[in-house]
């Protein structure tokens, strides 16, 4: 198990390198640089600005320079919020994005397998067509259409919710943006449990567990649900990656400081180091939660444990 | 003892609600279980001899429905609540099933599944369940039962976990015990085993066992009454010996009638070699790669020599996981091998799939599975031309049409089949199709991986004179893989034994059947011959 572990952080490195050696070049593709924009420096400036940044020196020297740093957990300042470093500004933002993020996948889990379950239990019938309608409007809203509506109905008419803003972290500023994130998660974890957990009270040793005479509890949450659960603890993955991570929209909307703007603007000011702080804070997510849902999958099924 | 009856299903009816409409599986049926007897239900695929059971236990899948009434000792079942039910259920009647691969929870130790029913039905305590479960794997002599708790369904082989499903459903005494084919799934050596198991349990113990079964050696051997359905109604009732000696009914006659006869003649001795295959090897690679340490390297096929001649049926048997159909693969090059094959006069040891290509059409395969070997989304018509677009490119759409019909016909198929999809068709009709297929290319040599092995017996029998027929009409040589020797004694002329990957012995028909000199060959005979003692032949 701990050199299984071990390995995969292992081909992690590798992996890592080639992300960040591909962002880091894809970006230098796009035209235009960090201090080119409308509102124009002065020439003598931006050859400062460039200069002082090292954008002056050939590429490859550039790549080596990040890449050296990188290693050493530095990754450079952002060229255009120039008071802060990019390490500043995640250790500031990250933790926000994955309050919000990982509220939302607890709630998306917990509520959507409920669902989802509650549906194929009563497959063809009024609950499981309202889980399908509901799962089906989940996911086809848009949460720019799904914010909005919130921020309106609890936060303007009823006055429950604020508007927007982070509040340090109340509770109350909280519920607007984690809702928007978890609803459409909910309606993808809800469908995908309906169809895992039908298949699954049809397998064999369920028909087995049933003419053993066990209870229908046993029968359902003991030996189906723990089957029909394997899908949604793939999906958990990218999903808690791409959460965790924060989301542009969201964060936007309900103007919360979070880590999810900065790729976009990043990406659009030609920030580089940004925009590479990005990717490996995402990279990094992506093959670590990846690694706990293979461990994950080995806890629920023996068939696929490690060594 | 037997004089008690403890389960009888009066006017059974089972409906499907399907896309189709209702479909009634079972026509209002009467069966009756007597305390400590052996009843067998008996009948082909589709006959409700399976959903008779299921809807006595309420199994029925979601779309079915069942009326009437089965009654255990006075109570009709089909109207107790789930609460009641569930204290009949596992407890005084308990049932195992046809697949032993699946009917276990892959998710939870033997233990756990064992314990789970003990507890749940006699209210024990956590250790008392233990010794108990403990108890019930030495009763079905899984070796090592301490260690064997602890493991996973997919750590034991077929033939352990039917022995664990029999233990389960054993597990709170019962007063009858349904069981569903329990040997279908299983290598012939290993059904002989489970069938004494099920023998000496109930000597043991006493309860009645209901047998739903297709095959008639274990009916003939075991039950002391049997109930032949057809068609979702019972045609005929009676004891066992009786209705053996003197069937009635004509479906039961045709059912005792259907074991393939006849003998295949050796071809003549000057008849050339089609196909060789010199010190054949095929070796998979298991695990490895990177930081994987040492991969295991398997030895399906070690070293075997085979010469197929024109007209010349060889049969390859030997129990699953011998390498039999890896073999077959290996000489038709669909897998990578070591060794010398030979094909005419030419060496296609080294071919690659395009030097293969134009020889495809003489070297045609056909599967085991007629349901999954044909697309779904092609007609009859396509699928069977397919080929015909490859190794004859120049026919025209008429002419392919032409050939599609001949070949049907050949096939016994109504030639305008071949407007239908596959899914419209039997088993028996699809593996007709899967033969019409490789026939359409007039080849010279056919693989033929467990052709009957998914079909009724009196099915398996049509088709055994087909593939003859067939033989005799062109000359065609056949790989015969199967692990059935009764349709491979009707079927070779030669025949091959495998184990492991080894031949184990080899030579004519007759000899090895009448002869059998290893001792591996001899098990596999009286294994077979245990269970089919009894079969009558026309």
């Amino acid at each position: 198990m701990l050199r299984y572990v071990f390995r995969r952080l292992l081909t992690a490195i590798p992996t890592l390198f080639v992300i960040v050696t591909v962002a880091f070049f894809l970006i230098r593709v796009a035209p235009g640089g960090p201090f080119n924009q409308e509102r124009g420096l002065s020439p003598e400036i931006r050859a400062n600005l460039e200069a002082q940044f090292g954008l002056n020196d050939p590429l490859w020297l550039q790549y080596v320079h990040y890449l050296g740093n990188l290693l050493r957990g530095n990754f450079g300042p952002s060229y255009n919020l120039p008071d802060f470093t990019v390490t500043e500004l995640f250790a500031k933002g990250l933790p926000i994005s994955v309050q919000i993020g990982s509220s939302a996948l607890v709630l998306a889990l917990l509520l959507g397998s409920i669902l989802g379950t509650i549906a194929a239990l009563n497959q063809n019938k009024l609950a499981d067509y309202s889980v399908i309608a509901l799962a089906t409007a989940g996911s086809t809203i848009p949460t720019f259409v799904i914010a909005p509506v919130i921020q309106l109905v609890f936060g303007l008419s009823w006055k429950l919710l604020p508007i927007g803003g982070w509040g340090d972290g109340a509770f109350i500023n909280k519920v607007g943006p984690v809702l928007t994130l978890a609803l459409p998660q909910i309606a993808i974890v809800a469908r995908l449990m309906r169809g895992s957990m039908i298949e699954s009270l049809r397998s064999h040793h369920i028909r087995t567990a049933r003419a053993l005479g066990l209870s229908d509890w046993s029968v359902v949450v003991k030996h189906a649900l723990r089957g029909a659960v394997l899908p949604i603890v793939s999906f958990t993955g990218p999903a808690a990656a791409a959460l965790l991570t924060g989301s542009i929209i969201v964060e936007t909307i309900f103007s919360i400081p979070g880590v999810g703007r900065y790729f976009v603007d990043a990406a659009l000011n030609r920030d580089y180091t940004l925009v590479m702080g990005t990717v490996v804070v995402i990279a990094l997510f992506t093959i670590v939660f990846n690694l706990i849902v293979d461990l994950l999958y080995a806890v629920v099924d023996p068939r696929v444990r490690y060594d | 003892m037997a004089s008690e009856t403890i389960l009888s299903v009066k006017d059974l009816r089972v409906r499907f609600q399907t896309l189709d409409g209702t479909v009634e599986a079972v026509k209002g049926i009467n069966i009756k279980v007597n305390a400590g007897e052996t009843v067998a239900v008996v009948g082909e695929s589709g006959s409700g001899k399976s959903q008779t059971m299921m809807a006595a236990m309420s199994l029925l899948s979601s779309n079915g429905e069942a009326t009437g009434q089965v009654d255990y000792r006075g109570r009709n079942l089909l109207e107790m609540t789930k609460h009641e039910l569930n204290k009949v259920r596992g407890r005084k009647i308990s049932m195992i099933f046809q697949e032993p691969m699946t009917s276990l929870d892959p998710l939870y130790t033997i233990g756990n599944q064992l314990i789970e029913p003990i507890r749940r039905h006699r209210g024990l305590n956590a250790q008392a369940a233990r010794e108990e479960a403990l108890k019930l794997l030495r009763l079905v002599h899984i070796p090592d039962p301490e260690r064997r708790m602890k493991s996973y369904p997919h750590e034991m082989s077929g033939g352990q976990r039917q022995r664990v499903m029999i233990a389960m459903a054993l597990a709170n005494d019962p007063d009858i015990l349904i069981a569903d084919e329990p040997t279908t799934a299983l290598d012939v050596t290993i059904q002989a085993q489970i069938l004494m198991l099920l023998a000496e349990l109930q000597r043991k113990l006493g309860m009645a066992i209901v047998f739903i079964t297709h095959d008639l050696g274990i009916v003939r051997r075991f039950a002391d009454r049997v109930y032949v359905m057809r068609q979702g109604e019972v045609v005929e009732e009676g004891d066992a010996e009786a209705l053996f000696a003197n069937p009635q009914h004509a479906y039961t006659k045709m059912l005792l009638a259907a074991e393939p006869t006849g003998t295949k003649a050796a071809p003549p001795a000057n008849s050339p070699v089609l196909l060789e295959g010199r010190n054949v090897e095929v070796v998979f690679k298991i695990g490895g790669g990177f930081l994987g340490g040492e991969p295991l390297m398997l030895r399906a096929v070690d070293k075997i020599s085979i010469r197929l001649k024109r007209n010349q049926t060889i049969g390859i048997v030997g129990e699953s996981g011998s390498g039999k159909s890896t073999l077959g693969r290996a000489l038709l090059r669909l897998l990578p091998s070591d060794g010398v094959i030979r094909f005419g006069d030419r060496d296609i040891s080294e071919a690659d799939r395009r030097a293969m290509r134009p020889l495809r059409r003489e070297l045609q395969l056909v599967f085991q599975d007629p349901f999954g070997s044909l697309s779904p989304r092609m007609t009859v018509g396509q699928v069977i031309t397919e080929g015909l677009l490859v190794h004859e490119p120049s026919l025209t759409g008429k002419q392919r049409d032409h050939r599609a019909v001949e070949a049907l016909r050949e096939v016994g198929l109504d030639p305008n089949a071949r407007n239908r999809y596959p899914h419209e068709f039997s088993g028996g009709q699809r593996q007709r199709i899967a033969i019409a297929r490789a026939m359409i290319l007039k080849p010279k040599v056919v693989v033929l991986d467990e052709p009957t092995s998914a079909l009724d017996r009196s099915v398996q029998k049509q088709i055994v004179e087909l593939l003859r027929k067939l033989q005799a009409d062109h000359q065609l040589s056949y790989l015969f893989i199967s692990h059935d020797l009764a349709v491979v004694r009707a079927m070779a002329d030669y025949i091959i034994v495998m184990k492991q990957g080894k031949i184990v012995e080899e030579g004519p028909t007759e000899e090895i059947f009448g002869n059998p000199r290893e001792v591996y060959t001899q098990t596999l005979m009286n294994a077979a011959i245990d269970t089919a003692r009894f079969r009558i032949s026309a």
